[in-house]
């Protein structure tokens, strides 16, 4: 069971998709104008990932290697928009937070990424795994880039005002401020890592 | 068991079965929560009809149909009987989550007199930036724009019907039921927004 807790933290910290990997900028970019929203874009990553990763893996024999990428992506894209379906229908209050999301989360290489680097060579198990752990490094590096772009934006974390609006550098919420916030995370995490 | 060659045969087998099984679940699924989404759909509706003209007895609510940055967005909205505004509610839209998106509170919020629209006079609503006097949402103003479009939109809608049936004799009538609901689908505009893009910051 140390390789599944390897596998799980793997993620989280060691391969951190955001801040190690830097993989799917996109919705990393785009949705952390608050935490609040960097972590439901997680959650809702986090969801489609482990789906996705457990369905591959247990495809992977039946996929020939040549054709592997268009059946991992009618997969994926399929689990997207399951998702979207069954939530539109049965969790009305959550995809009235998450609607906004889910079609982003098409565009998110760390899906087609560990598919293709993990699910396609590991045990179902293992692939559940790596997903809920993708998932959640993926989640808390979101909800960190988007709690910084928030606190130093508007002045508040979580919702919760910190300290008056006035005194926020809007920059931080707009596209720009979103580069410059992940390059210094990124920095700083980096450094912590390799100590 | 064995992985599978990469022969022609394999390759055309997989795809089109993984294909065929995919566009099968969808379909299956969409016709499974078909009903469900439009009664959630129709709650919505209902709750927001209520919500906008809470409170006032002379209230009609008006749903409104435009196309905003990232797709059609719908709104309702209630009026008066002197057509100001009492309410609004977005009941569907796709703008960008965090910029857009915002217009779901930005333009009722009592603290800040210059972006909140509840109580004004509904019919010539524009964003400062073009001369009106409704500041637009940070970073959005495309998304504004087609907000207040609906608003406007919607009155028209309102004074349309008042001027043909008369809403006070028609309140009076349907005490029970006074509110009117209009589909006013408006046409494509994106051809105005974009043209204007290259004045402004847009999303």
């Amino acid at each position: 069971m140390s390789n599944g807790l390897k596998t799980l933290m793997n993620g989280i910290l060691k391969e951190n998709p955001t801040f190690v990997l830097v993989l799917g900028m996109c919705p990393t970019l785009a949705t952390t104008t608050s935490a609040i929203n960097g972590m439901s874009m997680g959650l809702a990553t986090m969801f489609v990932l482990i789906c996705s990763n457990v369905v591959i893996s247990l495809l992977k024999n039946l996929i020939p290697d040549k054709v592997r990428i268009p059946a991992f992506i009618v997969v994926i894209a399929t689990f997207v928009t399951l998702v979207q379906l069954l939530m539109q229908a049965y969790l009305p209050a959550i995809y009235d937070v998450l609607g906004l999301f889910i079609p982003l989360i098409v565009v998110n290489c760390i899906v087609l990424g560990r598919a293709e680097a993990f699910a396609a060579k590991n045990s179902v198990g293992l692939s559940a795994l790596d997903g809920i752990g993708m998932g959640l490094g993926f989640t808390l590096a979101l909800t960190l880039l988007g709690a910084v772009r928030e606190l130093l934006g508007t002045g508040s974390c979580f919702g919760l005002p910190v300290f008056p609006e006035n005194y926020g550098a809007l920059v931080f919420v707009l596209a720009p401020g979103a580069f410059i916030a992940l390059a210094y995370l990124m920095v700083i995490i980096n450094k912590l890592q390799k100590k | 068991m064995k992985k599978l060659e990469s022969t022609f045969l394999n390759m055309v087998l997989s795809l089109v079965i993984i294909s065929v099984v995919a566009a099968g679940a969808l379909a299956g699924v969409y016709l499974l929560t078909k009903a469900n989404i439009e009664a959630q759909k129709k709650a919505k509706q209902e709750a927001a009809k209520m919500a906008v003209i809470a409170g006032h007895e002379d209230g009609t609510a008006v749903e409104a149909v435009v196309d905003g940055f990232g797709g059609q967005f719908r709104i309702m909205v209630g009026f008066d009987a002197e057509g100001n505004i009492l309410g609004y509610e977005v009941l569907e839209h796709q703008e960008t989550p965090g910029l857009g998106s915002h217009m779901t509170h930005w333009f009722k919020n009592a603290d800040k007199p210059n972006q909140n629209i509840i109580g004004r006079k509904a019919g010539s609503l524009t964003v400062s930036k073009d001369g009106g006097d409704v500041d637009a949402i940070t970073a959005a103003t495309i998304s504004s724009r087609a907000f207040l479009k609906a608003i406007n939109q919607a009155y028209a809608d309102f004074h349309g019907v008042e001027a043909h049936t008369g809403a006070s004799q028609l309140n009076k009538e349907e005490a029970e039921e006074d509110v009117i609901i209009i589909e006013a689908y408006g046409e494509a505009d994106r051809t105005n927004a974009m043209s204007k893009e290259t004045e402004v910051n847009h999303e």
